[in-house]
């Protein structure tokens, strides 16, 4: 038996156990928030995702309440606003607020509701962090001051890939996120995955191969499947100007939710490698002599058919890759069945 | 996957990735997802912290192995006699399904017959693995509601990797642990598009589809929408085509966006088997080892530059999407339209998807795809029909053999085809980093990547580098009937002693120069996993 909610007026039926954020997320009603992803548990961090529910005197975070049969459910409200501000100044209050220059911008989850709900860190003026920014490692850039505690990328690195690189470290105000003994990123102590940096909701965590590349809103994305692995990741190419200068999530992808490893998401600069073969090549006397298209290709249709002609078509065929695409392969099944008229055809490795 | 194929019907995993975390025991064999395939990884860590039981088979003390319940450290090669054994324990102590047995297998009886000879106390002795852990890990398995078996190239790359994979598919017959939702067989696959690549007809017996070359009726169907006449001869494998060639019979070879010459077993004799083929064409988007033996090369487009599909190792075709323009100007599919053209054999398509229109009308698996319908999620095959919506978990009803029953294969202990002895003491496994990337021609370009995974090293386990005083980064000789190789040694205790590991991801470091001659029979896989060798200090003069 489904349990039946009201949400700002309208009801919903709901199947199974979900929160309050999970309904109004699948119905389309925007709540906002700062420490959820759907990748880990609810945690309730960010007062952000507060709700009002009819008989309780105090409002709700929704992320972590379960739908119970008969609630009603208000997400707007002047209290509700009120009490969003009064979060968002008080994450703010210790925040750079360099958004001209942040590489998150256009991004940055914090930005949008600093921008929607009207407030700045001017609020609460008090001490704030004024930590260095470190690149210890060649992937990561970690910015502590832009951090809002949210415990995303310590959850994502415990939780999902159950790496323990980092933790929240520290006590009160000191508290970060940070490694055993704040020291450096290796390979000892981190897979150089990325997923603190996608989960990150503000410009603390970046990659740090696209800074300076680009902001998001100026990137061409191109959803599409990573040519590493055969688990078949989706995700989106950031491009800008013909380059391919970013790899970002895609949350909605079935495989992998938005999660990702090191190749998937580090493992793009080969495609604009200065060592690419850029031209057909033809060696003559042992050298290989760059050619045209029409050149290289009039000459290897030549020779095929001389040789099939010679010998007979069992003596000539052709490798496939299981790195090409499904259109690709059938092609050259294709081409060597009809255009050689053999079946010598096969997938190189088998593996 | 010629075995799963065998034994039920296709050879495709049997259920869907995102079923994982409902998994009540997880028996990971010759696999190790946190390097090989980390997002994989992710959803079985989903289940592990759910609670499910997990059994890791891998002679390597890998991540999942130190977390196991039971960790069978079997030697490289004694798949078999173990899972021989594991059915032994179910059947004696009554703890299969003998109604799943009843109603959707045959064979059973000379399975019976021959797992009679493979007691624990025999087992132990073939595996190294103490009987008690085989008789729990047995337990495990068989008692769960749902069991699910995830293999990857530890069970296919050796000489009896078809028939590993047939071992596996009757333990999960004996079981019932097959046709339901977390329940069933994953292989994990290499490479991104192997799946795709074996549906689709570069195989030399079968045309795109798994549709055998020798039956008539689908040969004229494809000849029907080919106009031509397809020989009926089933043709030579790869590394039948490179035999012959090394003997001057075989004259011409086009080779599509491989590399054999670093990545196949054997590389000396794959080697000449290049130098002495007549003509040689390369498509790759490097320079490998291969190219240098080509005759013209030719360029090829990344995955950025065009438009396609993969087919992922859960039977998922997705789409891949051109995001900048190919960098030599054309990719794969054009310019193998326009050779073919220029040979006499008429191939014109604007855009891939009208390839894959074509693929939907002579493949039954994936007669219901077509682009438009492949935007979000893709489509797991089967899918015949334009209105089926893909199949998420296989064999709920039947199995895709004739009659529709699953088939027990009796099977045999054989072990590795090279066995260490005292000159070659050690067993060579290989097997990829989570860093890098077969030949590592894509990873070893990208920033930081080379960076924090320079270069080959050999992994060996303490006791093995104290007896032979290896430091921790010291450089060794390793050694084989083959050849040799030095590189760096890193001391850790995922190796167990008497076993070595090598990647085969450096150009400098040749690991395929080590490994031995040794293939499936069936389907030509080499034996990557076992090898002899051994390992001495090496000092600068």
């Amino acid at each position: 038996m489904g349990k039946k909610v009201t949400i700002n007026g309208t009801q919903f039926t709901v199947e199974g156990d979900r929160t309050i954020l999970d309904v109004c997320r699948e119905s389309g009603i925007r709540v906002p928030t700062l420490c959820h992803d759907e990748r880990l548990e609810p945690y309730g961090g960010c007062r952000l995702c507060l709700v009002e529910v009819k008989g309780i005197p105090r409002p709700l975070a929704s992320c972590t309440t379960p739908v119970q049969d008969g609630m009603e459910i208000i997400t707007e409200s002047e209290t509700l606003t009120r009490l969003r501000k009064m979060s968002l100044s008080l994450i703010l209050s210790n925040h750079p607020n360099d958004c001209m220059c942040c590489e998150e911008a256009g991004a940055c989850a914090l930005q949008e509701l600093a921008y929607e709900y009207d407030v700045d860190g001017r609020r609460f003026a008090g001490e704030v962090w004024d930590l260095p920014v470190r690149e210890d490692n060649p992937f990561i850039t970690y910015e502590p001051n832009k951090c809002i505690l949210c415990a995303r990328c310590t959850r994502i690195c415990q939780e999902v890939v159950m790496a323990d690189t980092i933790e929240l470290t520290g006590r009160g105000f000191n508290t970060m996120p940070d490694t055993a003994y704040r020291g450096p990123r290796t390979l000892e102590n981190c897979e150089f995955c990325g997923q603190c940096v996608s989960t990150c909701p503000t410009g603390a965590l970046t990659d740090r191969k696209g800074r300076g590349k680009g902001r998001a809103p100026r990137m061409k994305k191109v959803k599409t499947t990573c040519s590493y692995c055969g688990t078949g990741c989706n995700f989106f190419l950031n491009v800008k100007d013909g380059r391919v200068v970013k790899v970002t999530s895609d949350y909605d992808a079935p495989v992998n939710r938005g999660n990702l490893c090191i190749k998937g998401r580090y493992g793009y600069d080969f495609i604009h490698s200065d060592e690419r073969i850029k031209t057909p090549l033809i060696k003559k006397d042992g050298k290989f002599v760059e050619a045209t298209w029409d050149e290289a290709l009039g000459l290897v249709a030549n020779r095929f058919t001389e040789l099939i002609q010679k010998y007979g078509p069992d003596k000539v065929g052709g490798f496939s890759s299981s790195r090409c695409t499904n259109e690709e392969n059938y092609l050259l099944a294709k081409w060597v069945r009809c255009a050689i008229g053999s079946n010598n055809v096969d997938n190189c490795a088998r593996v | 996957m010629a075995g799963l194929a065998t034994s039920l019907g296709a050879g495709a995993a049997t259920n869907s990735l995102s079923q994982m975390p409902d998994i009540d025991t997880l028996f990971l064999f010759g696999s190790n997802p946190t390097e090989g395939h980390p997002i994989v990884s992710l959803w079985l860590k989903k289940a592990l912290r759910r609670g499910a039981k997990l059994i890791v088979g891998d002679p390597r003390k890998t991540w999942m192995a130190k977390r196991a319940d039971v960790w069978l450290n079997l030697r490289p090669g004694s798949n078999i006699a173990m899972l021989n054994g594991l059915i032994h324990v179910i059947l004696q102590n009554g703890w299969e399904n003998r109604d799943f047995i009843a109603k959707r297998t045959e064979g059973f009886d000379e399975l019976f017959a021959k797992v009679r000879e493979y007691d624990p106390g025999r087992v132990e002795d073939l595996t190294g693995v103490p009987a008690e852990k085989i008789i729990e890990a047995a337990r495990l398995y068989s008692h769960a509601d749902k069991a699910m078996i995830v293999y990857g190239l530890g069970v296919t790359e050796h000489r009896t990797g078809t028939e590993n994979a047939m071992a596996i598919a009757n333990l999960a017959l004996v079981c019932g642990q097959l046709g339901r939702p977390s329940t069933g067989i994953m292989a994990l696959r290499g490479q991104n598009n192997v799946q795709g690549a074996s549906d689709l007809g570069p195989l030399p017996a079968t045309l795109p589809g798994y549709q055998p070359v020798s039956d008539e009726k689908v040969r004229s169907k494809f000849e029907q929408a080919w106009k031509v006449k397809i020989s009926p001869k089933p043709g030579l494998k790869s590394v039948e085509m490179l035999d012959e060639c090394k003997r001057g019979n075989f004259k011409g070879i086009f080779i599509l966006g491989e590399d054999p010459a670093q990545t196949d077993p054997d590389l000396h004799h794959v080697r000449a088997a290049l130098e002495a083929t007549e003509f040689l064409v390369v498509q790759d988007i490097f320079h490998t080892e291969t190219t240098r033996f080509a005759d013209v090369i030719l360029p090829g487009a990344s995955f950025a530059e065009k438009d396609g599909t993969f087919t992922n190792g859960e039977r998922r075709v997705q789409r891949v999407r051109k995001a900048i323009e190919p960098v030599a100007g054309m990719a794969e599919w054009q310019v193998l339209s326009r050779l073919s053209t220029l040979m006499g054999y008429q191939m014109h398509y604007n855009h891939p998807s009208e390839i894959m229109d074509e693929i939907a009308g002579l493949v039954p698996i994936y007669g219901g795809i077509s682009y438009d319908r492949l935007k979000e999620k893709g489509i797991q095959w089967p899918c015949p029909t334009k209105d089926h919506p893909g199949t998420t978990t296989l064999y709920t009803d039947l199995f895709s053999r004739p009659g529709g029953l699953a088939k027990f294969v009796a099977l045999d202990h054989k072990g590795p085809g090279e066995v260490p002895d005292e000159q070659y003491p050690f067993v060579l496994i290989t097997g990829r980093i989570r860093e890098h990337y077969n030949n590592g021609s894509m990873t070893r370009r990208c920033a930081g990547i080379s960076e924090v995974v320079p270069e080959e090293l050999l992994e060996i386990s303490p006791e093995d580098a104290d007896a032979l005083q290896i430091t921790d980064g010291g450089f060794v000789t390793v050694s084989s009937r083959r050849g040799e190789i030095r590189v760096k040694a890193k001391v850790t205790k995922r190796s167990q002693p008497g076993n070595v590991f090598l990647t085969f991801h450096h150009r400098d470091a040749l690991t395929n120069i080590l490994t031995s001659e040794y293939r499936d029979p069936i389907t030509g896989t080499p034996e990557y996993k076992s090898c002899a060798v051994r390992i001495d200090r090496y000092t600068l003069a």
